[in-house]
C-alpha cells in the first residue's frame, strides 16, 4: 500500500512537473485576429506560427522546404498548379479529423476576393479563380490562374483551417492551441493534444506543455523580465541592449549574423509632390544621389549607432540572402572628393562651406524617420555631420509614424525619407509592389502610369520577367541585373544591414537563432526547458 | 431638484462638447485614416487600395459624432480599430485597472504633499521646509518611465509611482498655502499666546486653506490620470492609459473619443464634487 | 534664512553666465561628433565624456542649459500668467462666465491636446530651425498647461473675495480691475509662484517625452529634455555619473527657484 502510494506521488510529481514547463516570452502588440487567412501584424504572425498547421514548414537554419502535414507535393504547369499528398489519421486539436477538404476550403478563404492579407496576396498571380479539386481524402490539387512564383515555399505560411469544425479557426494543427487570453496582459498557449508529430523515441511533440505570450510594449521591461529570468528569450535585440546585456550577462545574447532587414534612405521623386522645381531637379539626378550615396560614411553607421553589429548595405537583397544576392556588388566607399566631382557635373558648386546649384540656390533639405526610433534618429544625425562636409545642410525632422507614413504615401509633401526595410522572405518576388513602376510601395515615386525613367522600365521588365518564369536561374539573372541597376541608380541609398541579434536563457535547450524569422523559437515543437533532452532527428 | 437638474444638465453638455471637441482634434490631426501595414510589400496594389477604403471617411465630423451618440444611446461604443475589439468591452476590462491605480497614486501623493507640507510648521524648522523642498523637487525633475521601472525593479507595484508623480505638484500648493496663512495675523497672535502648532493648524490653518485644497484635489485627479498613461505602459497594467497611448499612435478615433469621454467625466466629477463641497463649507460659514 | 536664497540666486546667476560665456571658453562645438571616441569617459579632451555619438557632453549641456532655461520658464511664465488671469476672472466675473471658465477649464484638462501638438508640428515647415520648432513646443506647452493650476487660482481668489482688505477696497470703490489688479493678484502670488515652480520641470519634461512623437527639439541642438532622454528606463540603472549631470544640474536648478521664489517663509 505504501510502495503504490509513494508510487502514485512519484508519478504525479513527474507528470506535475512535465506538465509545468511553460516556455515565456514577450509580443510587443496585442494580437490582432487568430483567424490565420486573416494575419497582417507581427503579434498575429507569432501565433499563427506556434499554432497553425502548414503543409511544408521552410526550415529556418537550412533555409529548405521539408514535409510536414503534406508528406510530398509536385509543382507543375511553371508554378501554375501544386498537387499534394497528406499525411493520413490526423486530427485537429478539438477532434476533427483533417482531410484534403481541409485544404480546399483554407484555400477558398484565403482566396476570397474581399479578404486582404500579406498570406493572400502572395498567390494572386492574375487574374481569375483558383481551382482547388479533392482527388481523395488524402491528395488536393491547388491551381491558379496564373504561375505562381516560389509556389511551394508560400505555404510556408498558409495555416490549415477545419472545413468541419465548431470551434473555426480555434481549432488548429500545429503543435499549441489558444488556451487563455486576457488582453492587455498575457496570451497562454497550450500543448494540442492531438499534434501529429513524435521524437524519436516515439514521444509526442511539444516538449514544453505551454507557451506564455506577455503583452509587453517596453523594452526596457522587456529586458529586465529576461535577466531576472521571468521569460525565456528576446526574439530580437536592439544593439543597444545587446550591448549592455552582453556586458553584464555574456552567455545570454545570440548573433545569428548578418540579418534580411536594410536600413535606407531615399528622395522624393514624384512630379506631382508640392516641392520646389528647383529640388525636384536635385531628387530627380542620378548624379545628386550617387552623390550623396558616396557622401555617407556607412562604415560609421555601423559601428556607431549599431556597435558593429551591422555592414554596409548594397542592396536590397542582403548578403544574408545567399543565393538571391549579387554579390558582385561592392558597398559605396566613402568618398567625399567623388561626390563632390559627381556634384560638378550636374553644375553644383561650393562657395565658403555651402554648396549650391546652378541657379544658386543652397543645397538644404530635411530627411524625414520615424520618432522613437533611437537608431534611426542617430544615422540622420551622422548623415547630417557627414553632408555638412559637403556643404549640404541636412534638416533632421522626426515624425510619429502615423504622420510619416501620411507624407510619403499620400500628401508627398517631404523631400528625403529614412526608414528600414523588412524582409520576411527569401523570394525577390515578395518586392514587386517595390520595384514595378505603378507599384504602390515604390517609394521614390509610386503608382507610375508609365515609368518614368528608361531604368525603370527596365526594372519593370525584369521583375516581370522573373516573376512568370520557374527557371530559378533565369530569375537569378534578371534580379542580379535589377540590383545592378538599384546600384548605379541609387533611387534606395542602401545604408546598413544589421545583425540579427537575439537573447536567449540558459534554461532554454536546442534554441539556435537563425536570421530568418523567427529567429529563436523557429523550431518551437523541439526546444526544451531545464533537464528534459530533446531527441529528435 | 431643479438645482440638481441643472446640475446635471451642465455637465451633459460639456462632456458632449468634450467627446466632439475630442473627436474634432483625432480626426484633423495628420496620420489620421493612414495604416502602418499599407507599407507591408507583400500586400499588393488592390489590397492597399482596400486598406485605404476602410480607413477613409468622407462623413463630416459632425455627422460621425451624430452617428456616435445615437449608438451610445444603445450601449454601443464602436469597435477599437486598432484592437478590432468593442471599445465597452476594453473599457470594462481595463478601467477598474485604472482606478486602483490612480486611487493608490492619489492616496501616496496627498499623504506624501500634506505631509511634507505641514511637517516644516509643525516642527518650525526651517530645515525642514529646505529638504521637502528639494526633495519634492527632485521628484518632479524625474522621468515618469524612470519611476515606474524603479519600482518594477524593486519587486513593487508601478501604481506607487502614480503617487511619487502626483506628490510633488501637490506638495509646492499646499506648502504655499501653508505659509501664506501661517503668516496671517490672527496665527502669529494665536503662537505668540503659546497656542501649540497643531491645534493652530488643524483649527485655523487647514479650515481657511480647504477650498484650495478642494479645488486641488479635482485636479490632481487629472494629473494622477495623465500619469497614468506612461507608468502602465511600462509597468504592464492593462489599464485605460496602456490603451490611450495605444490608440493615439493609431490614431484609433473610436477608442479615443470613449477615452475622452470617460476622463472628461471623471474631471467634471471630481471637479464638480470640489466645488459642491467649497460651496457647502461657504454656506457654512455664512449661517455660522 | 537669507544665507541659502542669497546662495541660490548666486547659482543661478553663474549658470546663466556659462551659458551665455560658455561658447567663449568651451572647447568643441556641441553638434560635432568625434566618432572614434563615442560614449568615452571624461578626459582633458571632453570634461565630462563623449555620448553615443561621439559628441562633447559638457558644451551639450552647456548648450541645452541655454535652450531650456530660456524657453522652459518662459513656458511656465505664460502659463502662469493664463491661469492667473483665467482663474482670477472666473472667480470675480459673474456667475455664469465662472461656470463658462471653469468648464473650458476642466475641457482643457480633459482633451488629448497631443493631437493639437501634431497638427501644429505637421503645419511647420520641415526645414524649420531646430530652435524656431522647439519655441513653438515650448510656447504650445505654455498655452495649454494652465488649466489645473486656474481652478486653485479661482478656489483662492473666492476665498481673497471675502477678505477684509477687500471688502474695504470695495467699499472704497474700487473697480473689477483696480480690485483684480491691486488687492487680488499680489495675494494670488503664493499660488502662482507654486504653478510656475512646478511648470518648469515639468515642461521639460514633457518636451523630452513628446520627442517621441517627434515634437521636441530637433538634431543637433540639445536641450535638457533630449538629454534626460538618455536616462530614461534601464539605461538609468546602467549610466555612468557624468550621465546624470544633466539630471543633477536640473534638481539644482529647480531648488534653486524653489529657494529664490516664494519669500515667505514658516515663521518661527
Amino acid at each position: 500500500m505504501k510502495c503504490k502510494l509513494a508510487l502514485c506521488l512519484l508519478l504525479s510529481a513527474t507528470v506535475a512537473a512535465r506538465a509545468e514547463s511553460e516556455l515565456r516570452f514577450c509580443l510587443r502588440s496585442e494580437p490582432k485576429t487568430f483567424n490565420p487567412v486573416l494575419v497582417e501584424d507581427d503579434s498575429s504572425e507569432t501565433v499563427r506560427y506556434l499554432t497553425g498547421g502548414v503543409l511544408m514548414r521552410l526550415n529556418r537554419a537550412t533555409q529548405q522546404l521539408e514535409p510536414e502535414l503534406a508528406t510530398s507535393w509536385k509543382v507543375s504547369g511553371n508554378g501554375k498548379t501544386i498537387s499534394f499528398k497528406l499525411r493520413q489519421g490526423l486530427h485537429f486539436s478539438d477532434g476533427t479529423p483533417f482531410t484534403a477538404e481541409d485544404v480546399a476550403f483554407t484555400m477558398q478563404k484565403l482566396m476570397d476576393p474581399s479578404v486582404h492579407s500579406p498570406t493572400g496576396d502572395a498567390f494572386r498571380s492574375g487574374e481569375g479563380r483558383v481551382v482547388t479539386r479533392v482527388l481523395t481524402p488524402t491528395s488536393v490539387t491547388v491551381t491558379f490562374p496564373a504561375p505562381v512564383v516560389g509556389l511551394d515555399k508560400l505555404f510556408d505560411e498558409v495555416a490549415i483551417l477545419s472545413a468541419h469544425s465548431g470551434q473555426k479557426e480555434m481549432a488548429v494543427l500545429g503543435p499549441y492551441r489558444v488556451a487563455d487570453y486576457k488582453p492587455g496582459s498575457y496570451l497562454l498557449l497550450k500543448r494540442n493534444p492531438n499534434y501529429w508529430k513524435h521524437d524519436t523515441s516515439g514521444r509526442q511533440l511539444p516538449y514544453i506543455d505551454a507557451v506564455r505570450l506577455e503583452i509587453q510594449q517596453n523594452r526596457d521591461m522587456e529586458l529586465l523580465r529576461l535577466m531576472r529570468g521571468e521569460i525565456d528569450f528576446i526574439n530580437s535585440l536592439d544593439a543597444e541592449y545587446y550591448d549592455k546585456l552582453k556586458a553584464q550577462a555574456s552567455g545570454l545574447v545570440e548573433d545569428a549574423g548578418t540579418s534580411l532587414d536594410a536600413e535606407q534612405m531615399w528622395f522624393n521623386q514624384v512630379a506631382a509632390s508640392p516641392l520646389p522645381a528647383y529640388e525636384k531637379a536635385w531628387f530627380t539626378s542620378t548624379n545628386f544621389r550617387r552623390a550623396i550615396s558616396d557622401s555617407i560614411n556607412r562604415d560609421d553607421l555601423a559601428r556607431v549607432v549599431f556597435r558593429g553589429y551591422a555592414r554596409p548595405a548594397v542592396s536590397w537583397i542582403s548578403p544574408a540572402n545567399k543565393y538571391w544576392f549579387n554579390a558582385k556588388l561592392q558597398p559605396r566607399r566613402f568618398d567625399q572628393q567623388a561626390a563632390l566631382a559627381l556634384l560638378a557635373q550636374d553644375g553644383f558648386s561650393r562657395k565658403n562651406g555651402t554648396l549650391y546649384d546652378r541657379a544658386g540656390h543652397a543645397v538644404e533639405f530635411s530627411v524625414i524617420t520615424n520618432a522613437g526610433n533611437k537608431a534611426r534618429e542617430e544615422m540622420a544625425t551622422m548623415i547630417q555631420q557627414d553632408l555638412a562636409g559637403i556643404g549640404i545642410k541636412l534638416n533632421v525632422v522626426t515624425l510619429d509614424f502615423p504622420s510619416l507614413i501620411e507624407r510619403i504615401t499620400r500628401t508627398f509633401d517631404y523631400e528625403a525619407c529614412l526608414l528600414g526595410l523588412t524582409n520576411n522572405s527569401l523570394d525577390p518576388n515578395t518586392q514587386m509592389t517595390v520595384w514595378l513602376s505603378s507599384g504602390d510601395d515604390h517609394q521614390w515615386d509610386p503608382h507610375q502610369k508609365t515609368p518614368a525613367t528608361a531604368w525603370e522600365a527596365e526594372i519593370d521588365t525584369l521583375m516581370r520577367e522573373q516573376a512568370s518564369t520557374a527557371d530559378v536561374k533565369k530569375r537569378k539573372q534578371a534580379v542580379d541585373r535589377v540590383q545592378e541597376i538599384v546600384w548605379q541608380q541609387e533611387p534606395f541609398i542602401y545604408l546598413v544591414n544589421k545583425d540579427s541579434l537575439s537573447a536567449v536563457s540558459p534554461s532554454l535547450h536546442n534554441a539556435h537563432p537563425v536570421v530568418l524569422r523567427p529567429q529563436v523559437y523557429w523550431n518551437i515543437d523541439q526546444l526544451t526547458l531545464g533537464n528534459e533532452v530533446a531527441r529528435t532527428r | 431638484m431643479r438645482r440638481f437638474a441643472t446640475l446635471v444638465a451642465r455637465l451633459a453638455v460639456v462632456l458632449l462638447l468634450g467627446g466632439f471637441l475630442g473627436a474634432t482634434l483625432v480626426r484633423f490631426a495628420p496620420g489620421y485614416g493612414v495604416d502602418e501595414a499599407e507599407l507591408d510589400s507583400r500586400l499588393n496594389d488592390a489590397s492597399v487600395l482596400a486598406l485605404r477604403q476602410a480607413h477613409s471617411t468622407d462623413e463630416s465630423i459632425g455627422r460621425y459624432y451624430l452617428h456616435y451618440l445615437e449608438n451610445l444611446m444603445h450601449g454601443d461604443l464602436g469597435v477599437s480599430r486598432a484592437l478590432h475589439q468593442p471599445v465597452r468591452t476594453l473599457l470594462a476590462e481595463r478601467f477598474p485597472e485604472t482606478l486602483k491605480s490612480v486611487g493608490y497614486g492619489l492616496l501616496l501623493g496627498w499623504v506624501l504633499a500634506l505631509g511634507l507640507a505641514l511637517l516644516p510648521m509643525l516642527m518650525r524648522s526651517r530645515a525642514a521646509d529646505m529638504f521637502a523642498g528639494l526633495f519634492a523637487g527632485a521628484f518632479l525633475c524625474l522621468p515618469a518611465a524612470t519611476l515606474a521601472l524603479f519600482f518594477v525593479m524593486a519587486h513593487e507595484t508601478g501604481r506607487l509611482a502614480i503617487g511619487l508623480i502626483v506628490f510633488p505638484k501637490v506638495y509646492r500648493f499646499a506648502r504655499n498655502l501653508v505659509t501664506t496663512h501661517a503668516a496671517q495675523a490672527h496665527i502669529l497672535t494665536a503662537w505668540a499666546k503659546g497656542l501649540g502648532s497643531f491645534p493652530i493648524l488643524m483649527r485655523h490653518i487647514l479650515p481657511a486653506m480647504t477650498p484650495q485644497l478642494l479645488a486641488l484635489a479635482g485636479v490632481s485627479v487629472s494629473i494622477a490620470f495623465a500619469a497614468a498613461i506612461p507608468v502602465e505602459a511600462i509597468c504592464d497594467l492593462p489599464g485605460i492609459g496602456q490603451l490611450a497611448w495605444q490608440a493615439a499612435l493609431g490614431r484609433d478615433m473610436e477608442l479615443l473619443v470613449n477615452l475622452t469621454m470617460v476622463v472628461t467625466l471623471i474631471t467634471l466629477l471630481s471637479n464638480t464634487g470640489a466645488d459642491l463641497l467649497n460651496g457647502r463649507k461657504a454656506q457654512a460659514r455664512a449661517s455660522a | 534664512m537669507k544665507s541659502p536664497r542669497g546662495l541660490a540666486i548666486g547659482f543661478l546667476a553663474l549658470v546663466i553666465a556659462a551659458c551665455v560665456a560658455g561658447p567663449l571658453f568651451q572647447g568643441p562645438a556641441y553638434a560635432q561628433q568625434f566618432r572614434d571616441v563615442p560614449d568615452a569617459a571624461p578626459s582633458r579632451a571632453h570634461r565630462l565624456g563623449t555620448d553615443d555619438l561621439g559628441r562633447d557632453r559638457l558644451a551639450r549641456l552647456l548648450e541645452g542649459t541655454r535652450v531650456s532655461l530660456l524657453l522652459a520658464p518662459a513656458a511656465a511664465l505664460l502659463s502662469t500668467l493664463l491661469a492667473g488671469l483665467v482663474g482670477a476672472t472666473a472667480a470675480l466675473a459673474g456667475r455664469w462666465i465662472e461656470r463658462a471658465l471653469l468648464a473650458a477649464t476642466d475641457l482643457f484638462l480633459s482633451l488629448p491636446w497631443l493631437f493639437l501638438l501634431i497638427t501644429v508640428r505637421a503645419l511647420l515647415p520641415l526645414n524649420i530651425t531646430p530652435f524656431a520648432s522647439v519655441t513653438v513646443t515650448f510656447v504650445l506647452l505654455g498655452s495649454l498647461g494652465w488649466a489645473a493650476a486656474a481652478r486653485v487660482v479661482c478656489a483662492d481668489t473666492r476665498a481673497l473675495c471675502s477678505a477684509d482688505f477687500v471688502l474695504a477696497a470695495r467699499a472704497g470703490g474700487s473697480g473689477r480691475l483696480r480690485l483684480l489688479w491691486r488687492q487680488v493678484m499680489p495675494n494670488l502670488m503664493p499660488v502662482l509662484s507654486a504653478q510656475f515652480w512646478v511648470s518648469i520641470p515639468v515642461f521639460i519634461l514633457t518636451e523630452a517625452n513628446l520627442g517621441m512623437l517627434g515634437l521636441g527639439v530637433a538634431e543637433p541642438l540639445p536641450s535638457w529634455g533630449g538629454l534626460l532622454r538618455e536616462l530614461e528606463g534601464f539605461a538609468m540603472f546602467s549610466a555612468h555619473w557624468w550621465q546624470f549631470m544633466p539630471l543633477v544640474l536640473l534638481v539644482v536648478v529647480v531648488g534653486c527657484f524653489h529657494l529664490t521664489l516664494h519669500r515667505q517663509e514658516i515663521s518661527i
